[in-house]
């Protein structure tokens, strides 16, 4: 009976053979995470993964904030698959959280109403001569890293545990709306048992914290954020969740969601530039890693390389509770190999 | 009088959103834009149901449907399957189709957001693009965002981007032919005639309250859109 029950928080997550479509957030806040990814999957797992030049957005953002219609974005998200069908691919595995519910939503939408899956085969022939087919798996790439996480515990340097003390370091999962509440069965562990993470942090040493707001939303809100009159919306949210996790001193946040990283991280800042107020004792506020950093950063990636120095929140005194080493000089570090000077931002 | 619920029974949404509620109120309990705002989703599925068409135009003319944060909560916890969020989004679609929005300071602001994600998806095929975060316009992201988006080719790039170059890689440039069928999609789908809808009500909007509005991100009307805040 108990597996049985459990077996509707499970869901089956292809082993290989993965099409990425990245993120628009991501790649504009947290480009080292997707590369990461990439590198996890591809060079680590030795899996095959395509990274298409061809793909865009699915208009997520746009849709959520209702500039874009459904009809609209059901024939984008057509266009991705065409994509996808094109290259051979059936795994289609969005980087984006948004596009991962998004994409649950429309493909739900065409086995309950054929009549719109017909209409969005006619736009896309209409507009641009392509047909497709839907993809056998819609896959988050944190269930790709869920699934191997054993093996890839194997491979790792470090754990998530204070060096020091031989403590496991306490944790913070949030876990993005749109990957738990859109389609909880398509999910591992759904709103109800958010699993995906914490399945990763107590396999890799750590302690996962069950706070009361465990569950809210970020704040993201689509037209709350991207207007800034609505801002306030947004940096409330988040307070809501620093103040419910404050008391259980967590080590660091980590998150599934591209949007959630970067609002868990920033209002963070803002909160202390208003407030004064930070949510640690050493006034430095509380890491957020996406959970590709926190994967590369336990095989031993250069921190740099994954991109921490693009937190507003400083991860440093994360790395050295974990005894993570990393050079201060690389930092700053650009692509031409010249330090980029920070002072004066 | 148009039929408004008629046009709303005809979205996929509300055929999908809108079972038999039995006003339970998790929804309500669950919303962080109910703790936040003047906003009650449960009154939404309840409206809905009356079929009331006098009610559902003062919705959709009222700042109301647009607290909503689609985060989808109320998705998750209904347990008659109602989804109040997919609900917003129908109404939200037709406010806008029958140019109700601009009566309401929240709903004029989808003419900014037409300015900004949507324009951005046709042009460059990013809803969101760093270029486009200015820090002037996001004082939130903080001094390492600003340090970013000053060296963003540099720092990207390092960091395994392939910033506004052809090839994969992430803030890559999105080729040309993929641009076009974007566009083209927008085209047949109706996306464009949606957009040129929420411009057209919006440019009439901006001269009943003489406030000057052009195609820029810097014009009067686009300023008080995009911060203006009806709640203060």
């Amino acid at each position: 009976m108990e597996r049985k029950f459990w077996k509707n928080y499970q869901k089956d997550i292809p082993d290989n053979n993965y099409y990425y479509e990245r993120s628009c957030i991501r790649q504009s806040f947290f480009p080292g995470s997707e590369t990461t990814f990439l590198r996890i999957v591809g060079d680590v797992l030795g899996k095959q993964i395509e990274d298409d030049q061809n793909l865009h957005t699915c208009t997520g953002i746009g849709y959520h904030a209702d500039v874009v219609p459904f009809e609209t974005t059901q024939t984008i998200i057509a266009r991705l698959f065409s994509l996808m069908s094109e290259k051979g691919y059936r795994n289609f595995v969005p980087s984006c959280v948004t596009s991962f519910g998004l994409l649950n939503e429309v493909v739900e939408t065409w086995k309950h109403f054929p009549e719109e899956l017909q209409q969005t085969r006619d736009f896309l022939k209409q507009a641009t001569g392509r047909e497709f087919e839907i993809p056998e798996y819609i896959t988050h790439p944190c269930d790709i890293i869920y699934k191997f996480r054993k093996e890839l515990k194997e491979k790792m340097r470090f754990q998530i545990v204070n060096q020091k003390t031989g403590e496991p370091l306490r944790v913070v999962e949030h876990i993005g709306c749109h990957y738990s509440k859109v389609f909880p069965q398509a999910v591992i562990g759904s709103a109800e048992f958010p699993q995906v993470l914490a399945g990763m942090v107590e396999e890799w040493g750590g302690q996962v914290i069950d706070y009361p707001e465990r569950r809210h939303c970020c704040g993201f809100g689509f037209r709350h954020y991207l207007i800034m009159a609505n801002r306030g919306y947004s940096i409330a949210n988040s307070r809501k969740k620093f103040e419910s996790m404050e008391p259980y001193h967590p080590d660091f946040i980590v998150t599934n969601c591209p949007g959630c990283t970067m609002f868990l991280d920033r209002w963070q800042y803002t909160i202390k530039e208003m407030e004064g107020k930070t949510y640690d004792k050493q006034g430095n506020g509380i890491p957020v890693l996406t959970y590709e950093e926190m994967t590369g950063l336990l095989l031993g990636f250069n921190p740099w390389d994954l991109g921490l120095q693009l937190h507003q929140i400083s991860a440093e005194p994360l790395l050295d509770k974990i005894g993570i080493p990393y050079d201060k000089e690389q930092k700053y570090l650009g692509k031409s190999g010249k330090i980029i000077d920070f002072k004066g931002f | 009088m148009i039929d408004y619920f008629e046009r709303l029974s005809r979205d996929v949404r509300v055929k999908e959103g809108l079972k038999a509620c039995m006003n339970c109120g998790i929804c309500t309990a669950i919303c962080p834009a109910a703790e936040f705002f003047p906003y009650n989703p449960k009154e939404i599925c309840n409206i809905l149901q009356t079929k009331d068409n006098k009610k559902i135009e003062a919705l959709l003319k009222n700042e109301t449907i647009w607290y909503c944060g689609q985060c989808m909560s109320c998705k998750a916890r209904c347990p008659r399957e109602n989804v109040p969020g997919m609900l917003i989004s129908a109404l939200r679609k037709l406010s806008q189709e029958t140019g109700l929005f601009v009566e309401s300071s929240k709903g004029r602001q989808q003419y900014a957001i037409s300015k900004t994600i949507a324009e951005s998806i046709l042009k460059s095929g990013y809803c969101v693009h760093a270029e486009n975060v200015k820090p002037e316009l996001h004082p939130e992201q903080g001094t390492v965002w600003n340090w970013y988006y000053n060296n963003l080719e540099e720092i990207a790039d390092r960091l395994g981007a392939n910033y506004k170059k052809h090839g994969p890689g992430s803030l890559r440039l999105i080729g040309k032919k993929n641009l076009d069928e974007i566009n083209a999609i927008f085209e047949v789908t109706g996306g464009k005639k949606f957009l040129e809808t929420i411009h057209s009500y919006s440019t009439k909007k901006a001269q009943e309250m003489n406030l000057e509005i052009d195609d820029s991100l810097n014009s009067p009307y686009f300023i008080k859109t995009y911060t203006e805040d009806s709640d203060q």
